[in-house]
């Protein structure tokens, strides 16, 4: 099965199940969504419950808060994730806030799906990639799956939850496949880490799509240069499971940190931060991190393919963790 | 206007007792400021009373009102207990949202109060969203909510308006026009003034009434809820008022004359409403006095509840960021415990 269908099949059973599930967002129902998660959804549900929107990100995924704290289970496709960046008023001050500032007196349970990644040539507004952004606001919840089955059993748990939920794809991912569970219990928990491919040499922490790419690192640099990383899928930044990380780390006394957005204020210096608060003396080399280039992604085909990280800067980081470069 | 017949005299009492506890709440809550028992912003509604009150008495019970960060009137209106909000504002655990929220931000779950919104537009999608709940779930319950002519100029209101018109949702948008966005007055601000007419290109039909006179103001929204009820349409309502007091404590008000607020005083809500019901025999002068003494009274109480409510207990910092379950256990599962990250616990009041 693949990502996108994992995404679409989730919705489906979410959506059989509870009949408060429902979807909002531009194109979601006739078109069938930008990059056809929703496909079929609007033939089964009928358009009360998958709703094409006009183009206004900041008042949809507000209308999703409102009605996610009067009784209903929104989710909210955003086209890509640079558009979050318009509703970012009613995803921070908001869908974040609420149950806080409010005392408690209210829950919002909102999932609000969006797309991230380069690859596909489409300039700086529409390929980078803001998990680093959204990991830090407190109040929300922050998936980053980057299997299908792990797009499913992490969407089902996103929309059974009582908190807002930041559900982040990759389009490079829609179109990948993998094993699915197909049985409607295939319900996973946030805040629990993947172990992609066990190593004892060097832990490598990708995120997103770069746990697709780290295990094609580790793959050359077992081929390569008789180095066996482990590589570790967060899966989700909000709840973190830092503990297999960390276990990971005093395993193997290196760490390098792989991600597809920027380098300042990152995902990878923020679990840089962590890991040595916690196991600095476990460390035998400083904590490396491979991120996107820090600038806006260019057009040119050439220019992107260097701006975000592929497998030889990943196997030249893990290297250089070693002083072997 | 000013010749809608009074509504029945127990009603019109109610109405002028919940007035006149607004603005000696208001007032009250002031003198606190200024004796810094209350923090942060403080924007007051005195001059708003008629419009607060005419249209909050035109909803139902399960009807949900949404309003903006001048939203003490809003919540007594919904019947919010005055110590609680009182108690709120000097950030005590017994406050509303238990000091959380702050002067901004109240909120009553139970009377279905669904806050006062720090961000200047932010609350419109919020209440189209609860319309749109409304509407899904089957009920006839509408949502009314009330934001200042400064809002009418952000992004979220034509959206809002927009969407709300499109999908024909139970929802009506009352800009509250006090003639200032802040400290620039709407001839600054606003290319149209006629703030009502701002929805008939989103589809939405648009009505004004006299903000400073309580009976308008609750029969203009009872047939603005009446449409977006029955007719499942929105309706935005534009309510002409005046604050006499500055956009908040901090504010010097060197943008209007003294002779402009002397003006609109002449025409303050419950100074005319209170002289109306005496002259049409329905609340005798003394009476008056009598719902004055009483507002007083409460509000004496109110303060003395704050004053005597505790502070939020430090361990509750973290309460209520997430509501916990087996994917968020407590706050130490989400984020950091480290030795070198300072909790604010630890830290104290």
């Amino acid at each position: 099965m693949r990502y996108r269908e994992a995404l679409n099949a989730a919705l489906r059973e979410e959506m059989q199940r509870d009949e408060r599930v429902f979807l909002m967002g531009e194109d979601v129902g006739v078109f069938q969504g930008a990059f056809k998660v929703t496909a079929g959804l609007l033939e089964e549900f009928g358009e009360k419950r998958v709703r094409d929107t006009p183009i206004s990100e900041n008042t949809i995924v507000g209308m999703g808060v409102g009605a996610a704290m009067t009784g209903l289970r929104p989710v909210v496709e955003l086209m890509t994730i640079n558009f979050s960046l318009l509703a970012m008023d009613q995803i921070v001050n908001h869908a974040a806030h609420i149950r806080y500032m409010f005392g408690g007196q209210v829950k919002v349970p909102l999932v609000v799906r969006m797309p991230q990644g380069a690859g596909h040539q489409l300039g700086p507004t529409h390929s980078h990639s803001f998990e680093a952004l959204y990991l830090q606001v407190p109040g929300l919840l922050v998936a980053v799956p980057s299997t299908a089955a792990d797009a499913k059993g992490l969407l089902k748990a996103a929309i059974r939850d009582d908190n807002p939920v930041i559900f982040i794809e990759h389009e490079y991912l829609y179109g990948q496949r993998g094993e699915v569970p197909d049985d409607d219990d295939h319900v996973m928990r946030f805040g629990q880490a993947a172990i992609r491919r066990e190593g004892g040499d060097v832990t490598i922490v990708g995120i997103s799509r770069m746990a697709v790419t780290a295990q094609r690192a580790a793959d050359l640099l077992a081929s390569e240069h008789d180095v066996e990383a482990e590589v570790i899928d967060p899966r989700t930044l909000r709840p973190l499971d830092l503990d297999t990380i960390l276990d990971s780390v005093r395993k193997t006394n290196r760490c390098v940190v792989v991600e597809e957005g920027w380098p300042h204020g990152g995902v990878g210096a923020n679990l840089a931060a962590l890991i040595q608060e916690q196991a600095f003396d476990h460390l035998d080399a400083p904590i490396a991190r491979v991120t996107g280039a820090d600038l806006p992604m260019p057009y040119s085909k050439p220019l992107e393919e260097i701006a975000y990280p592929h497998e030889p800067q990943i196997v030249q980081a893990v290297l250089a963790t070693f002083g072997d470069v | 206007m000013a010749d809608r017949p009074l509504p029945p005299p127990e009603v019109a009492r109610e109405w002028l007792e919940t007035m006149t506890l607004i603005r000696r709440f208001e007032e009250r809550a002031g003198e606190m400021y200024a004796k810094a028992k209350v923090g942060g912003f403080l924007h007051l509604a005195i001059g708003e009373e008629a419009t607060i009150v005419g249209s909050v008495r035109a909803l139902r019970e399960t009807d949900y009102l949404i309003s903006t960060y001048r939203s003490h009137g809003h919540a007594l209106a919904r019947g919010t207990e005055p110590e609680r909000v009182m108690a709120e504002l000097f950030g005590k655990e017994d406050g509303v949202c238990r000091g959380r929220g702050g002067s901004m931000h109240m909120f009553d779950l139970p009377r279905r109060f669904m806050g006062g919104y720090g961000i200047v537009g932010g609350n419109l999608p919020l209440a189209a969203g609860m319309a749109l709940a409304c509407d899904y779930l089957g009920t006839e319950d509408a949502t009314l909510c009330q934001f200042g002519d400064g809002a009418a100029n952000q992004g979220t209101f034509g959206e809002t308006l927009n969407l709300a018109a499109l999908w024909r949702l139970p929802v009506v948008f009352m800009v509250t026009n006090n003639q200032f966005g802040m400290g620039t007055s709407l001839e600054r601000h606003s290319a149209v003034t006629d703030l009502f007419k701002r929805g008939e290109g989103y589809g939405v039909p648009g009505i004004r009434c006299d903000g400073m006179d309580v009976v308008d103001t609750y029969e203009t929204t009872c047939e603005a809820l009446r449409q977006a009820r029955e007719e499942r349409r929105p309706v935005l309502v534009e309510a002409i008022t005046y604050r006499f007091r500055g956009h908040s404590m901090a504010d010097p008000e060197e943008y209007r004359t003294k002779e402009q607020v002397e003006q609109w005083r002449q025409r303050d809500p419950l100074t005319t409403f209170g002289e109306r019901l005496s002259a049409e025999g329905a609340v005798p002068e003394q009476e008056r006095e009598e719902i004055d003494r009483r507002a007083i009274e409460t509000v004496d109480g109110a303060v003395l509840f704050a004053e005597a409510s505790p502070f939020p207990a430090p361990e509750s910092l973290y309460d209520d960021v997430y509501v916990l379950g087996d994917q968020v256990q407590g706050w130490y599962s989400i984020d950091e415990r480290a030795a070198g990250v300072q909790r604010g616990e630890d830290i104290g009041p």
